[in-house]
């Protein structure tokens, strides 16, 4: 591990407006950088009117869905998923915030593919201006999720620029040594 | 029942590996659309179809024909309809180097042969069956062009196999090449045990069912692209001297630097793969095509300590470890240019490498994808700072890890073993489309 991505020293990155410092060119686009919070996107959307309860009934299938199938989500990389729905004046909004380890455009066709596989594809159509023909047309996909992501100006790490993979193998190392432990007594 | 392919108006080039022993590709430029035309004319019929070649082809050279998207739009193509293709193959390889990782001594703007130049029209693959057959046909080509002012040269690169010519492919570090490609479910062909499952034809040829189910929308007009594929073409010079230097600097004796050597690609030089012959070659094993594919990573391998999950077959195949791999499958197609360089010599500072193309219908999904990601992306799958260690981009800024008990061994400051000195896209058309482009119709087309 390189000085820089020091785990056990907290960092903080504040940055531009734009949500990347130098343009680096991804498949479909600009790609935002890692920051000491990994990488992650912060989309929010108007929702349709009326949909509200059905969007939040997606909760429940999530839920369901992961604990049907623990690694449903695995391909993604995440450390959090974040959903929220929130008022402004009389219009609702979501906000679906998610921290990961890898540019999202590197995977957007896997990401695609869990999205119809768990449902979350269907909490998107009730989006406003959510291109409805997205299962035939992954560019289109690409470009709502970038219209509506709301890059950081700020993001902090406690332990910087460490994976989710890190963290399990970190784990999974504690608890082998206490089995060892257990099996010393 | 699959519904069948139009075998009489695919190009052959992706349906059958012809038992060539020499090539030559010729990058040409076309002064106008009428001079384009007419130089398709007259070879449209020499092009080798899906029907007419197959692997016990009888013939001694088969001819492929493939345009950039300056091509496209010099014989005629209008720019209405070339907003149909898609974007990446409308910019073009040398645009988008940065996306796919190439940089470096190997950017575009160090490419050899015109090939990242707008004036770079179209591509003229010769397979031949021998040298003799190949110059005879690069002196009939020679020939043609004579009568033809308005269609020039920009540069061409000789191809032949390496020896000992025993119906083994090899590269130039060693390895045992064309071990793996992808079954057409439409051809009715079996996949080799571990190979995946076949592939739906949408996924290499444009206007057939694809792995999602749904034919891909096909740009405009349909003559046009009906039956087309895109290849993706890289020119990728070997820096054997530089690999053998770092074999002999990581590992003793000839047997460790052979287990080196098969750390990195993830085989042993003879074809065998790591996590079926871990610690000991099989060479019979690796020319066996129903064993040499026949392995999973999740249950054999999970940590690594066979294949590093950094080599590079473990890269290019994720095998069970990779989400939508059908989604990703291409078919290769190409060869070794340039002299081998003779065990135990000196670099002698002649380019020499592996020359090919990539063939698919979604350069962006399948090609780009592979390498952004699976080739260049340094935190692939955790690893932190690693490049695919044989064809990724280097500076000696990144590592190879290889995982060991108790300690793994991490190779710091990877030299590059490869650097690619050309590259292009091209749309390879069916063989109705390319009577259509030589007939001038696509000119009264908007």
């Amino acid at each position: 591990m390189t000085p820089d991505n020091d785990w056990s020293t907290p960092k903080a990155m504040a940055i531009p407006k734009e949500g990347y410092f130098t343009p680096q060119q991804g498949r479909y686009g600009a790609t935002y950088p890692r920051t000491p919070a990994c990488h992650g996107f912060t989309i929010i959307a108007k929702i349709k009117p009326g949909t509200e309860a059905e969007i939040r009934d997606y909760g429940t299938r999530i839920e369901q869905a992961v604990a049907g199938s623990p690694h449903v989500l695995a391909p993604l990389q995440l450390h959090y998923l974040r959903w929220v729905l929130f008022d402004i004046g009389p219009d609702t909004y979501f906000m679906y915030q998610g921290i990961f380890d890898t540019d999202f455009d590197k995977y957007t066709e896997d990401a695609i593919g869990l999205f119809k596989a768990t449902g979350v594809d269907t909490v998107f159509e009730k989006l406003e201006g959510f291109p409805m023909d997205w299962k035939t047309n992954a560019p289109a996909f690409i470009k709502f999720v970038r219209e509506h992501q709301c890059p950081s100006f700020l993001e902090y790490g406690e332990y910087p620029y460490v994976t989710a993979g890190e963290i399990k193998k970190a784990l999974a190392l504690k608890q082998a040594f206490s089995s060892m432990l257990d099996q010393m007594q | 029942m699959l519904p069948p392919l139009e075998l009489d108006d695919i190009q052959h080039f992706l349906l059958a590996r012809t038992p060539a022993l020499a090539a030559r590709y010729e990058f040409l430029t076309f002064d106008d659309g009428a001079a384009g035309r007419a130089w398709l004319a007259g070879l449209v019929d020499r092009v080798g179809t899906g029907g007419s070649v197959g692997a016990a082809s009888p013939d001694a050279r088969w001819v492929t024909i493939a345009f950039t998207c300056s091509g496209l739009r010099t014989l005629g193509v209008s720019d209405a309809a070339l907003a149909t293709f898609p974007e990446e193959f409308r910019q073009g390889m040398a645009a988008r180097a940065s996306i796919l990782g190439i940089g470096g001594t190997g950017d575009p703007g160090q490419w050899l042969g015109d090939l990242a130049s707008p004036a770079m029209h179209a591509i003229v693959i010769l397979f031949a069956r021998d040298i003799a057959e190949r110059d005879r046909c690069e002196r009939e080509h020679r020939q043609y062009l004579t009568t033809l002012p308005g269609v020039r040269l920009l540069s061409a690169l000789d191809l032949e196999a390496l020896p000992p010519f025993d119906g083994v492919a090899r590269e130039h570090f060693g390895y045992r090449d064309r071990l793996s490609q992808p079954a057409i479910a439409e051809t009715g062909e079996q996949p080799t045990p571990g190979s995946g499952p076949a592939v739906r034809a949408g996924e290499f040829f444009l206007g057939y069912e694809d792995e999602d189910g749904t034919p891909p929308p096909l740009p405009r007009p349909e003559v046009l692209s009906r039956n087309g594929s895109y290849l993706a073409y890289l020119r990728m010079e070997e820096h054997v001297g530089a690999f053998r230097e770092l074999l002999r600097q990581q590992a003793g004796s000839p047997d460790e630097q052979e287990l080196l050597a098969a750390k990195l690609m993830g085989r042993w030089r003879s074809g065998a793969p790591l996590v079926l012959c871990p610690d000991k070659d099989d060479p019979e094993l690796g020319g066996d095509l129903q064993r040499t594919n026949d392995f999973l990573y999740k249950e054999a391998d999970p940590y690594g300590y066979r294949c590093p999950v950094g080599a590079h077959i473990r890269r290019m195949n994720l095998r069970d470890t990779g989400e939508n791999m059908q989604r990703r499958r291409m078919i290769r197609r190409g060869g070794t240019y340039g002299p081998p360089l003779p065990e135990g010599a000196p670099d002698d500072g002649v380019e020499r490498g592996i020359a090919a193309f990539i063939g698919c219908v979604s350069l962006i999904r399948q090609f780009e994808f592979t390498m952004n990601v699976w080739v260049n992306d340094p935190q692939f799958k955790d690893l932190d700072n690693e490049r695919d260690p044989m064809i990724g981009t280097h500076d000696g800024t990144f590592d190879m890890t290889i995982p060991k008990r108790p300690i793994r061994k991490r190779i710091k400051g990877l030299p590059a073993f490869t650097t690619i000195r050309g590259g292009a896209y091209f749309f390879l058309p069916g063989i109705s489309a390319l009577r259509y482009l030589a007939s001038g119709e696509s000119e009264h087309v908007s």
